[in-house]
């Protein structure tokens, strides 16, 4: 092994599905798989915890979103920043950030990745330049944007990648950063995650003009759609936004179709859906579709499955393992944070 | 000492810090081409380009989460408002993002921004332009608010906010921008975010009154000296942190006191004032604390009315008759 290939820690790699050039081979197709499957177990996993009540607070899961995050978020280079929403355990997941101090934030201990001051819709990581966990729908917006203009005015080449649900275009934040986004031509990547329910809210209930890159239109922002089931047509979409923005530096927008399979929250007894709707959706399912499509392409086998699955199992189990072991912040410490303090050994 | 104008005061503590950090930058509306709705930033344009004085659209909501954006990204963006009556629309991003993200993350992230403008009333502008939002930013944990009153605050606080790895909200007053004093021209002047001043010793009654409300106070100390009471009248400048213990030394000295405050009487600065008092130095005490603030009423636009309204000078020397027992 070189000493390059030893710097860049194997686990990096482990975690991130792989790097993402809008091509498939046997390898990309296990990471693909081994990313997507591992957010499926580990949101399970929370809802478990949550029922137990060992993850409290409101918890939001991305069962059926998988292949958004996961062919979107490994274009980005290190530098680059993402910003979330409240429903961002996957793109934590996807981003690098390890699943047991998501864990642990999610119990509240001090080795989560926000000291266990944010939980679930707070997850925060500045070595990742992963900004939220954003639980005000909307208030990613102008950060993301913000985010942008530092990079521009650092002479920095990064993108921004902001994450939003299909409902937060409502917000007036949606529409002020879209211009400005536009106006001062930020190199950002917008992604609207369309589960078509604004919690219990249907879009046709919500927005009057409910094709939602055509509001881009006002705004000059280029803007596409894809296929949010099918990671491998999310992945071709992300390479061309990422293409554009790189060489255009300008905002791009990708609104990403996609299906919520479990509650809004842990709190829903969802009476504004159809269970057949539900049903047919999962027909859809991301996993499911890209291990038939795989299968077939010879690129994944029974076998791999299996050993992917057993490799996710060991990654979940340890994640709760390391959250169970964490420790409390000290109450004395319920004070620190809230302004700056000197570095320590100042 | 160098005689400014509040507004050029401003001016040149922005420019000053500008000059010696390329992080700083300026965005708000009309702060570059039109050089200020208030004339503030005039000349930084020219000065410093369009990459670091910025105008925004009409969009509050939208530039002020730019800028804890591009704060978090390690600059340091002194953000304008045409008055704080507007930066209504943008409490979402400093409430929530601006106050509680270092604490919320752990302190992972610095939150280095200034929020500026001019606070409170202003003539007749009825009720969506006359209210004081200082109290109101100081309920946040994580924010810092200042309120300055006279020029030399003003620059010496604004440096130092700007320098600040905290936000901070920087209240001016757009009937202020036009007051002369003089300014320090001490090399790189700053005062300390937190420090009170006693602006004028007195040993009869102790008056706190902050911004705006400084100028009425003023004015009721220099009467009431001519009837052989003597104010000792403090300007908090900062209204979070605020320096109890130049209060209450005071209060140990002249038993005596009244808060003067440009807000509703509910919640407000007086009422947070008053209160710490009872908590810190109540044995000292000959009477109530007396607080002499807005009724609980919109602003009107009518000047009759407007008058009544507004807290005066003689409103002020009521409430420090009440507390002497003069009445």
């Amino acid at each position: 092994m070189t000493a390059s290939k030893k710097t860049k820690t194997n686990k990096e790699k482990k975690r991130t599905p792989g790097k993402a050039n809008g091509s498939i081979d046997k390898e990309r197709a296990r990471d693909l798989y081994r990313m997507m499957l591992l957010i499926r177990n580990f949101e399970n996993k929370s809802a478990e915890l949550y029922t137990q009540e060992k993850i409290r607070g409101f918890l939001h899961l991305y069962n059926g979103e998988e292949a958004v995050a996961v062919g979107t978020i490994p274009h980005l280079s290190e530098e680059d920043n993402l910003v979330g929403t409240y429903r961002e355990h996957a793109h934590a997941l996807t981003r690098g950030i390890s699943a047991g101090s998501i864990m642990a934030e999610m119990y509240g201990k001090q080795e989560g990745c926000s000291r266990g001051r944010g939980g679930s819709m707070h997850l925060f990581d500045k070595k990742t330049n992963f900004y939220g966990g954003n639980a005000i729908v909307g208030g990613g917006f102008p950060l993301a944007v913000g985010l942008a203009l530092g990079d521009v005015m650092q002479g920095k080449d990064n993108i921004t990648c902001c994450f939003f649900g299909e409902g937060a275009v409502a917000e007036g934040e949606f529409h002020e950063s879209m211009n400005l986004a536009s106006l001062w031509k930020l190199p950002l990547i917008f992604i609207c995650e369309n589960n078509l329910y604004a919690m219990g809210t249907a879009l046709g209930r919500s927005e009057a003009v409910t094709d939602i890159s055509r509001k881009l239109d006002s705004y000059n922002i280029k803007a596409d759609w894809v296929d949010g089931m099918d990671v491998l047509a999310v992945d071709k979409a992300m390479t061309e936004a990422v293409k554009y923005v790189r060489e255009f530096r300008k905002p791009y927008f990708l609104e990403a179709r996609t299906y919520r399979f479990r509650a809004h929250s842990m709190f829903d007894a969802e009476l504004y859906r159809e269970k057949k709707e539900v049903e047919e959706w999962k027909k859809k399912d991301p996993l499911v579709l890209f291990y038939k499509r795989m299968k077939k392409q010879g690129l994944l086998t029974e076998k791999d499955k299996e050993k992917i699955a057993m490799e996710v199992d060991m990654i979940v189990k340890e994640a709760v393992e390391f959250a169970e072991q964490g420790t409390w912040e000290p109450v004395e410490d319920l004070t620190r944070f809230v302004y700056s303090e000197p570095e320590e050994g100042e | 000492m160098a005689e400014l104008e509040f507004r050029n005061a401003i001016n040149q503590a922005i420019d000053e810090e500008m000059s010696q950090d390329e992080n700083i930058f300026l965005m708000g509306e009309e702060v570059a081409e039109y050089n200020g709705a208030y004339k503030v930033t005039k000349g930084l344009l020219d000065k410093y380009g369009s990459k670091r004085v910025i105008d925004t659209p009409i969009s509050e909501l939208g530039f002020a989460g730019i800028g804890v954006g591009a704060s978090m990204n390690g600059l340091r963006p002194i953000v304008e408002f045409m008055t704080f009556n507007f930066a209504l629309l943008a409490t979402d991003q400093i409430m929530n993002n601006a106050a509680k993200i270092r604490y919320m993350t752990g302190g992972q992230i610095s939150m280095p921004i200034v929020f500026r403008g001019p606070n409170a009333s202003a003539g007749q502008l009825s009720a969506t332009h006359s209210v004081a939002y200082d109290a109101m930013y100081a309920q946040f944990p994580g924010l810092k608010v200042i309120y300055t009153s006279e020029p030399d605050d003003a620059k010496g606080l604004l440096k130092s906010a700007i320098r600040d790895d905290d936000p901070v909200l920087f209240m001016e007053s757009e009937q202020m921008y036009g007051l002369k004093g003089e300014v320090s021209e001490e090399e790189d002047y700053t005062i300390p975010i937190g420090k009170a001043k006693v602006k004028r010793e007195g040993s009869d009654v102790t008056v706190i009154a902050h911004g705006k409300m400084f100028h009425v106070a003023k004015q009721a100390a220099r009467q009431l000296a001519k009837d052989g009471v003597e104010v000792e009248l403090i300007d908090p400048r900062t209204v979070k942190p605020l320096d109890m213990e130049t209060i209450a030394k005071s209060i140990k000295k002249t038993n005596r006191c009244v808060v003067v405050d440009e807000q509703h009487p509910f919640s407000g600065f007086a009422s947070e004032v008053g209160y710490l008092i009872h908590r810190d130095v109540f044995d000292w005490l000959d009477a109530p604390v007396v607080r002499v603030t807005l009724p609980d009423v919109p602003a009107p636009y009518s000047k009759k009315l407007l008058d009544e309204w507004l807290p005066s000078p003689d409103q002020v020397i009521d409430a420090v008759n009440t507390v002497t027992y003069r009445k």
